[in-house]
């Protein structure tokens, strides 16, 4: 077991070190010359000179060879210290990250698990027979071919502007403040349907996809044949494929999560919902660059973690892997 | 008549290809879509900057899709689009798809060895980066990008699943008997892979460079909504930015929002259809649905 999470911790280690030195290199490397860029923009703002005079001296330390550069990133990295932004001067890039990474959540959380259980239940109901079948694969192909963005702009369209049920922008109305109250929660539940949906859907028919082909397979296993001739219903075999179909969807939920981040980050943008997507996209047209950095850290950081939920919950799922790392087989 | 019979019994994958109805499906929409990037800007007269009518009209006889706000047809942007898009989504695909092969090739060749500890490090790193992420920081600092720049930005975070899947169908044919044997006769390593694996694995390379295909033309025309495609030309992806930056969907104009990506949606829906149903061909075991 300890040898199992070993294993997986010194990958994600490594890339998070990985992305790290991506995110100081990239603005240091590339062409066009971003940091010069960066700093010019600094000098013209109230108290600027002294952002310049301690900030950038830190983190940056121009003046400095590369690897003390490299080094200062890291020790600023790690005091939580990710410069200042520039769009909303002079607010630092953390907190602006940790006021949208609340929306990342709510909206990344549910929608990811109910679509993962409801999909695999869907997709083992869907193999039961031809007619259910041949009804709701089409759905389910066009769901998972669905980018993240036009699907968000159909469901916009639809229930937001033709229907008018939901509210087509921002986590919640500009004349209310954020409180425990049940008119802010309720408003917050509004703004919050439409992106939640449009992630909810597009994973769906992926998962029920997988799942039916997994069960369609299992069934013509030997020992579904076995007990087949032992004279079991049709259901328990179907039961016993189910529960060996949800460990390659374990893995796959593990595999998705990139590209769900990802269309998460399109979703916000189109119901300009202030997760770190939009905050990264807005960062980007307004050339923040410390926020841009700030934003993609935290999207690795979020994927990192829910990755490692999974191995968790993949060694609490599938007994081989908790006995054959613990030296009981 | 008897040729004809010794001819499908030869060639019994062909002929389930040829009779199954989601190949078949699959294949006539992603011709049709095809055949309208290739000779849709026929069709038009304009061209997709140009100034073509009155703006705000829906869809009619002289504009197909409706036009813009600003007087653009929207027919023009879609199929010019279009290619963009595909031309995209073709060589970002290609080049994932041989990094993918190549790595899980080797890898798995070498399964349990350093090298396949190493390669395997490297994937499962770039699987847990958020690809669009990496795009965007990627193609933000980039002030210039053209389709090549795009193509290979998106290759670069799009091959590791298929590093993975071939990696361990590898590992499974590799011990073979005819492989042994191969080995034993002193055949070399590149050989025994092109010759003995990669051509029993030809059905499984081909639906992973489909579903490769679909992922790229996906990743892709995700950063041309962000405006970070090629800084040049017109993309499916740029025609939706410029619709919800016009506001549109708001201002009722469907047919400039929605239109561009519900032909994005076919072209990627054709192409699963063409992968399940090859799947089936394949895999007969799937075939007794």
């Amino acid at each position: 077991m300890g040898k199992y999470f070993g294993k997986k911790l010194v990958v994600y280690l490594i890339t998070f070190f990985f992305a790290v030195t991506l995110n100081w290199a990239v603005p240091r490397f590339v062409p066009g010359d971003p940091i010069s860029m960066l700093l010019s923009r600094f000098v013209g703002l109230e108290g600027g000179r002294q952002i310049l005079e301690s900030h950038f001296v830190k983190t940056f330390g121009l003046d400095q060879p590369l690897l003390t550069q490299y080094f200062g990133f890291w020790k600023s990295l790690f005091t939580g210290d990710l410069g200042i932004s520039i769009s909303q001067y002079p607010k630092p890039v953390m907190d602006i990250i940790s006021d949208s990474i609340i929306y990342d959540f709510i909206i990344l959380v549910p929608a990811i698990i109910l679509s993962w259980i409801i999909g695999n239940k869907l997709g083992a109901f869907s193999g039961v027979s031809k007619k259910t079948d041949s009804f709701l694969m089409p759905v389910f192909y066009f769901l998972t071919s669905s980018p993240y963005f036009w699907f968000a702009l159909v469901v916009s369209y639809l229930l937001g502007i033709k229907a008018g049920f939901f509210p087509t922008s921002h986590a919640f109305s500009a004349t209310l403040r954020p409180a425990w109250t049940w008119r802010f929660i309720s408003d917050a539940f509004m703004h919050w349907f439409m992106p939640f949906l449009t992630l909810f859907l597009v994973q769906l028919g992926g998962w029920a996809i997988g799942m039916r082909n997994m069960i369609i397979y299992e069934t013509s296993t030997n020992y579904s044949r076995y007990m087949e001739s032992l004279g079991a219903s049709k259901k328990l075999i179907r039961s016993y494929g189910f529960r060996n179909g949800i460990l390659p969807q374990v893995t796959g939920l593990a595999i998705s999560l990139g590209t769900v981040v990802s269309g998460a980050v399109l979703t916000q943008i189109v119901f300009s919902y202030p997760g770190l997507g939009y905050t990264m996209v807005e960062a980007i047209k307004r050339s923040d660059y410390f926020l841009i950095q700030g934003c993609f850290l935290f999207l690795i950081i979020m994927v990192l973690a829910a990755n490692f939920i999974i191995d968790i919950v993949y060694m609490l799922v599938d007994p081989r892997v908790r006995h054959s790392y613990s030296g009981e087989v | 008549m008897e040729t004809k019979s010794i001819f499908w019994k030869k060639h019994e994958n062909l002929y389930f290809a040829i009779t199954s109805k989601k190949v078949l499906f699959g294949v006539g929409l992603f011709l049709l879509i095809f055949l309208l990037s290739a000779f849709g800007p026929l069709l038009t007269p304009y061209d997709y900057e140009e100034f073509a009518g009155a703006g705000y009209l829906p869809p009619s006889k002289e504009h197909f899709f409706g036009t813009t706000i600003n007087g653009r047809d929207v027919y023009t942007q879609v199929v010019y689009g279009l290619r963009s898009t595909l031309l995209v989504g073709f060589l970002a695909g290609t080049i994932a798809s041989i990094i993918g092969l190549l790595v899980g090739f080797l890898s798995g060749y070498h399964g349990g060895k350093v090298l396949d500890e190493s390669l395997m490090m490297l994937t499962n790193i770039f699987m847990v980066i958020p690809s669009l992420a990496l795009l965007i920081i990627l193609s933000a600092y980039l002030p210039y990008r053209g389709i090549a720049t795009q193509s290979i930005i998106v290759a670069a975070t799009a091959w590791p699943w298929t590093a993975r899947a071939v990696r361990s169908q590898t590992l499974s044919l590799k011990n073979q008997e005819f492989v042994n044997l191969s080995r034993i006769s002193g055949l070399g390593t590149f050989k025994i892979l092109t010759q003995d694996i990669a051509a029993n694995m030809f059905s499984y390379v081909f639906m992973v460079y489909i579903l490769q295909f679909n992922g790229t033309i996906l990743a892709s025309v995700g950063l041309e909504f962000l405006g970070l495609g090629p800084t040049r030309g017109v993309s499916l992806g740029l025609v939706m930015q410029n619709a919800v930056n016009w506001n549109a969907l708001h201002l009722g104009m469907w047919w400039w929002t929605i239109i561009p990506g519900l032909i994005l949606t076919l072209l990627i829906v054709s192409l699963y259809f063409i992968n399940t149903g090859l799947d089936e061909v394949f895999n007969p075991r799937l075939r007794e649905m």
